[in-house]
């Protein structure tokens, strides 16, 4: 969130709400529950880190003190590496891989109902992403967005059905023998 | 017996194939009811039944045990013509290898049901035109089934399922030969159709298919397994769909 909103102040110096907007633009349904004063929060700790600089715009008589935020040489840089980094998050399926095992060998829970649990929760989800992906228009907004949401959770979904079939084939030696 | 509001019910269903020791039961005391209105999707391996648990709903292929009963009629012991009638005009049925005819235009292949079921000419051009616009196809009205993508003949395919306004829409793998694109685009006519009050039930092993439902049964070695519905019970938002924090 930090990198992003710096990036964005790349175009221009902006205000907060002005971020907000495009924010919300991007992320359509998504940003939908963001909480209003995310941004300010994040501006405030961008200032402090000295990556951007706050200045009071000449405000309008209704709106008098309005601040307007610009990266600082720091921020430049970071925006910089920023762009040039090729992180990207891991999908954090160890754990439920090892409370599969947890739970099937102190025969605390069945795994293959773990298994079909966690599945109805994912295709939830799905459905809701989906349905949200379907109401977007076509083109490089939030569908594109919820678009690789749904392929992730696919993909989740995908790996469920193997280790469903490899723990009912667990269960069943165990069964016969 | 009370089967009101049910646009397909089915109880005790066996069916099996083959005999002696190659029998095999494909669906095995199965027990499922469909409300109209609902979307119903149907998952499982290849070979779990599923298809032919669709068979035996749309009165395809007819039970080794069981009941079926479609708009409140039992339909598993009707006679041949009687079943046929019904499922011209009470089930829409799509396929994975869409089953156009090539010799007709897409207007015409919708239109056909519409002419078997005793509508006028005039009343099946119109409502084929109607439909043809529905699913994006105006413009190739005239076209043939080779003339067209996979996706727009699916959805050729899906205008004629609805021509004579069935009570429910029966799609054995509808997106199985199609593209991401096309895929998209046919679940975006069933999501129209599933606000519209459209009964379905939907076989798939795709996921995402399956996700457009509003309830998903899995099947394995001809029983249910699981009976989840997916619809409306999520509070979270699509915000916890992503990670925003900090």
């Amino acid at each position: 969130m930090q990198d992003a909103v710096l990036a964005m102040l790349a175009k221009e110096p902006s205000h907060g709400y002005d971020l907000r907007a495009r924010l919300r633009q991007s992320l359509g349904p998504l940003g939908e529950s963001m909480n209003p004063g995310q941004i300010y929060v994040t501006l405030a700790r961008l200032e402090k880190a000295g990556l951007v600089i706050c200045e009071r715009a000449g405000g309008l008589p209704e709106r008098p003190e309005r601040k307007v935020y610009a990266l600082t040489p720091a921020g430049q840089q970071r925006v910089t590496a920023w762009l040039a980094e090729v992180g990207w998050p891991k999908p954090d399926l160890a754990e439920f891989h090892l409370k599969l095992a947890a739970a099937a060998s102190a025969r605390l829970a069945d795994p293959v109902e773990l298994i079909a649990a966690q599945r109805r929760e994912l295709l939830r989800r799905l459905r809701e992403a989906q349905h949200a992906a379907l109401a977007e228009p076509a083109g490089a907004g939030a569908g594109l967005l919820l678009e690789g949401v749904v392929l992730r959770l696919q993909a989740d979904l995908r790996w469920l059905d193997a280790c469903e079939r490899v723990w009912s084939k667990v269960d069943d030696e165990v069964e016969g023998g | 017996m009370n089967v009101s509001g049910a646009a397909v019910r089915a109880c005790g269903l066996v069916k099996t194939h083959g005999q002696g020791q190659s029998r095999v039961r494909a669906v095995d005391e199965v027990d499922l009811e469909v409300p109209q209105g609902q979307m119903l999707a149907v998952m499982g391996p290849s070979g779990c039944g599923k298809s032919t648990l669709l068979h035996l709903l749309g009165g395809l292929e007819r039970p080794t045990g069981g009941e079926v009963w479609v708009a409140g009629r039992r339909i598993d012991t009707m006679s041949e013509r009687a079943l046929a009638r019904l499922r011209r005009r009470s089930v829409g049925f799509i396929f994975q290898a869409f089953h156009l005819v090539e010799e007709l235009s897409a207007a015409e292949n919708v239109e056909l049901p519409a002419l078997l079921a005793g509508r006028s000419r005039r009343q099946a051009r119109r409502r084929a035109s109607l439909l043809l616009e529905r699913v994006g196809l105006a413009e190739r009205a005239r076209h043939l089934p080779s003339q067209l993508s996979g996706g727009q003949r699916q959805r050729v395919a899906v205008a004629r399922a609805l021509v004579n306004d069935p009570l429910m829409v029966l799609a054995d793998e509808p997106t199985g030969n199609l593209d991401t694109a096309a895929t998209l685009d046919v679940l975006r006519i069933f999501e129209e159709l599933r606000s519209a009050g459209q009964t379905f039930v939907i076989v798939t092993h795709d996921e995402r298919v399956a996700a457009t439902a509003d309830r998903l049964v899995s099947m394995r070695d001809g029983m249910f397994v699981d009976d989840t519905w997916l619809a409306g019970s999520h509070a979270r938002g699509l915000g916890g769909l992503i990670g925003l924090e900090g």
